[in-house]
């Protein structure tokens, strides 16, 4: 029989106001194997967990419940309290009588009597707990980072910085991401390749850093620790290692049709092509589906222009195996599509463009070499109008529910940058609210109100038509309640952002949480930022939520250091909690090496003595260090052979039965 | 907030299946509008006054017969308010109060017009005097 001590937490008023605790302790009291039970303002203290380490000692405890918050908030907390008395950390069971239920219920007598029958399960568990001892496994001390904006360069910067070593995998022929099509960035306005370029250039210098572009992450498999990935390098049908970057076959090439990527297809490139002059690696690739060489298998002129034989048609694409203890998510975003906002125009005049097609045109490397003009004429324009919050904060279903975040700067960078260059052009700002916080944030949009003249006008636009050979753009004036009806050249809408399209494929390689709009999930929203709930994974930038490059860069190191911190342990401990199967029960059916996501269940023929029979059996085995617990094979199993240590199906069945009773 | 008419509000949001404390304040609606300049209240404040409960208001309203149930403004908020069909249930509860001055038979000739279609006389019963 077990000697279990009840430890019934208040939380302060969080549980103790909607659950009598003195009440929950007196009937924990009567449950078989309950030898000592209390209550204590906050068990998570000092005090609190003095209070546990004592009664362990006194009372002879083999096992613990604490009635308390979420096992997720406080059960390693409380396994270590238990270890330091003496006691398995794994007698150690929490009963989650806040978030389960002070928090959710109002009626202090109901709530009360359901804290007690989730005592009285955890009570019923722990009475067939078994100390468990955590095994050993190892770690490759090496880190996967996957994307290469700016937030996977330098999350891998500071990683290879600590002396492991990086790969970066990233699906463009370049690294840099949307940064390096930024032309000027708030607050400072200073200039975003000059800030971004350098710390590209360090990337391919680094030597603790290895750099796949024009590849993807094809399949993950293994754990924390030991990550084992296939990468495909799509064939470039250029050899990286020949090409200088001289750019002469961009000159011959006659394919001039596909559109230019980087420019958001504001112009054209050529079938070969290197996307900007400071693309690392700064390697040519073929567009095969542009090529005339792949399409009718004449032409072949950049072959015979490259004088350093870097041409190759015949590339395939290569698969690469690598081992890792870490992996970064790095994927950021896109703009969403506008097809659905068609009251815009945008996919009809040429004169309506995305921000980010608006940075294109302001910079000086793009298709107008940094010129404001408008691309239906090439004509410089007198006005022009910008609409915020384009698809964001829309529950309509045509665009996004939450807040895209960077665009209320951005858009009064874009003003502020008009009005500087060019003080002949009117400029209006359509908004529903200016959203600024941050350091010298709200100075900086007051700025373009009082410094540079921009006129901010409360409310939406509904409508942009073409009148007369201009554009019209008809909105509300929410302040001064009435409908506007305004000429304009130009307009410009600040286009909600959403998650890289792969996020979601990759976030099932890796198993990592990805919420309702395909940001991967944090594993605590204020605690733990910057890891998934998945061991070993790790979050960066914008695939985790709307951020702007400060923020991205202190998230990206942030993650490093989570990084660095796992690659410096020689052994991690591993989860004690896995599936063992009972070989006289087993059928050898193969249904749990189906299922399991690890491949952690294998095979062997074995001699098995089954009541005084003697035979060889082909019976499952489970590898301790591959299996997670995720328990998919043990509610596979059809003859109950599987089971999981920790979780066994009796200590399911008497949690079940407590709570029935 | 001075909430005028808590009960009212409720009722009209209930007539309406809309919610009307999901507007944001945006005035897409307003924005789109076709008959914004001939109505008293626009389409962003009709919601606001239900959501404050000044039904009274809205029911003596202009704007409550100006809207064209175009549903511009239904098709186009973000926040997924229908505008609209707010207004089609003030019209729906002004309709329904008992005892009020309705348009009677008799008053019928002295406004037909020859142009009116059939169905413009009938609803003209549900109609007020003005
Ligand atoms: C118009 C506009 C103006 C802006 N101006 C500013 C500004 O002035 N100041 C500021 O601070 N911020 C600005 N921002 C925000 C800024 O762009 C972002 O904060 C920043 O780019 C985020 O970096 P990231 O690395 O997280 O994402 P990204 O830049 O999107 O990089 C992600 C990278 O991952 C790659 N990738 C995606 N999926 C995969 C995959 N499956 N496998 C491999 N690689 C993959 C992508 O190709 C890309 O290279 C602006 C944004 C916009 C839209
Ligand atoms: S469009 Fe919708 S959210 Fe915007 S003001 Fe009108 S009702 Fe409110
Ligand atoms: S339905 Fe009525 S309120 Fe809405 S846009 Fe049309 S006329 Fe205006």
């Amino acid at each position: 029989m077990q000697k279990i001590g009840v430890f019934v937490c208040w939380c302060g008023s969080n549980i103790a106001a909607t659950v009598d605790v003195a009440e929950v302790v007196q009937a924990v009291k009567t449950q078989p194997g309950v030898a000592f039970a209390t209550d204590y303002q906050y068990m998570c203290s000092e005090a609190g967990q003095s209070i546990i380490k004592n009664a362990i000692k006194e009372h002879d405890l083999t096992g613990i419940v604490v009635c308390s918050c979420s096992p997720r908030m406080h059960e390693a907390t409380f396994r270590k309290t238990a270890q330091a008395a003496g006691l398995n950390p794994y007698m150690v069971e929490i009963a989650n009588i806040r978030e389960h239920c002070s928090w959710i219920h109002k009626d202090k007598n109901e709530a009360t009597q359901k804290a007690i029958i989730l005592a009285n399960a955890a009570v019923a568990k722990v009475n067939l707990n078994a100390p468990l001892v955590q095994g050993e496994s190892s770690v490759t001390k090496r880190a996967l980072v996957i994307g290469g904006g700016i937030a996977g360069i330098q999350t891998a910067l500071d990683i290879a910085e600590a002396g492991y070593e990086v790969d970066i995998v990233e699906k463009e022929p370049t690294i840099g991401g949307k940064m390096a099509q930024l032309d000027k960035t708030f607050p400072t306005l200073d200039c975003s390749a000059c800030i971004l370029t350098p710390k590209m250039v360090d990337v391919a210098a680094n030597e603790n850093i290895t750099l796949y572009t024009y590849s993807e992450v094809e399949q993950v498999k293994g754990f924390v620790g030991n990550f084992s990935v296939t990468i495909k390098k799509k064939a470039r049908y250029v050899k990286e290692d020949l090409c200088t970057g001289c750019g002469e076959c961009m000159s011959k090439c006659p394919s001039k049709k596909g559109k230019d990527e980087f420019n958001c297809g504001l112009n054209n490139r050529t079938a070969i092509n290197i996307p900007f002059a400071q693309a690392i690696p700064n390697v040519a690739y073929i567009d095969a589906e542009q090529c005339i060489k792949f399409k009718t298998g004449k032409c072949g002129l950049c072959e015979k222009t490259c004088s350093a034989n870097a041409i190759d048609y015949n590339q395939k694409d290569e698969i690469i195996e690598r081992e890792y203890g870490a992996i970064v998510m790095a994927t950021g975003y896109e703009p969403i599509k506008l097809d659905k906002f068609d009251e815009y125009q945008y996919s009809k005049h040429p004169d309506v463009i995305t921000s980010l097609e608006l940075e294109r045109i302001m910079n000086a490397a793009g298709p107008t070499g940094g010129t404001l003009l408008k691309m239906s004429d090439k004509e410089h324009p007198h006005s022009v109008t910008f609409i915020q919050c384009v698809g964001s904060r829309d529950i309509s279903g045509r665009g996004k529910p939450y807040c895209s975040k960077i665009c209320c700067m951005y858009t009064a960078k874009h003003a502020m940058l008009i009005r500087d260059k060019y003080p002949d052009v009117e400029v209006n700002v359509f908004y529903i609210d200016v959203r600024t916080p941050g350091k010298n944030f709200d100075e900086f949009y007051r700025r373009a109100v009082e410094e540079y003249g921009v006129n901010y006008i409360k409310g939406q636009v509904g409508k942009v038509y073409e009148k007369d050979g201009h554009l019209v753009v008809q909105a509300v004036d929410l302040i001064a309640n009435k409908q506007l009806v305004l000429d304009t050249d130009m307009v410009v809408l600040a286009t909600a952002i959403e998650p890289s399209k792969t996020a979601r494929d990759l976030a099932s390689m890796l198993t990592a949480s990805i919420d309702t709009n395909d940001f991967i999930t944090e594993a605590h929203p204020k605690l733990r930022p910057v890891e998934s709930p998945t061991a070993g994974i790790f979050l960066s930038g914008v695939c985790q939520g709307p951020k702007d490059i400060p923020e991205t860069v202190s998230q990206a190191g942030a993650a490093a250091a989570k990084v660095i911190g796992l690659l410096a342990k020689d052994k991690l401990l591993t989860n004690p909690c896995v599936a063992h199967s009972d070989e006289l029960l087993c059928n050898g059916c193969s249904q749990c090496e189906k299922v399991c996501p690890y491949g952690a269940i294998s095979y062997i023929d074995k001699e098995v003595n089954d009541h005084g029979v003697r035979e060889t059996r082909r019976v499952a085995q489970v590898n301790e260090a591959l299996c997670q617990g995720c328990g998919a094979c043990t509610v596979t199993c059809p003859s109950g052979a599987m089971d999981l240590k920790g979780f066994t199906n009796r200590q399911i069945m008497a949690e079940v039965d407590a709570i029935c009773k | 907030m001075v909430h005028k008419s808590l009960e009212q509000a409720c009722l009209i949001m209930d007539r309406s299946g809309v919610d009307t404390r999901k507007c944001m304040m945006c005035g897409k609606c307003s924005a789109t509008c076709p008959a914004f300049d001939e109505m008293d209240y626009h389409p962003h404040q009709f919601v606001k006054m239900v959501t404050e409960g000044d039904i009274e208001s809205l029911l003596s309203s202009k704007s409550l017969w100006k809207c064209l149930s175009c549903f511009a403004c239904v098709e186009r908020c973000p926040r997924g308010v229908e505008p609209a069909n707010v207004v089609e249930a003030l019209r729906v509860t002004l309709l329904r109060r008992q005892g009020e001055n309705y348009i009677t038979a008799d008053d019928i000739p002295g406004l037909l017009d020859d142009k009116l279609p059939q169905q413009a006389i009938v609803s003209a019963f549900r109609k007020y005097k003005k």
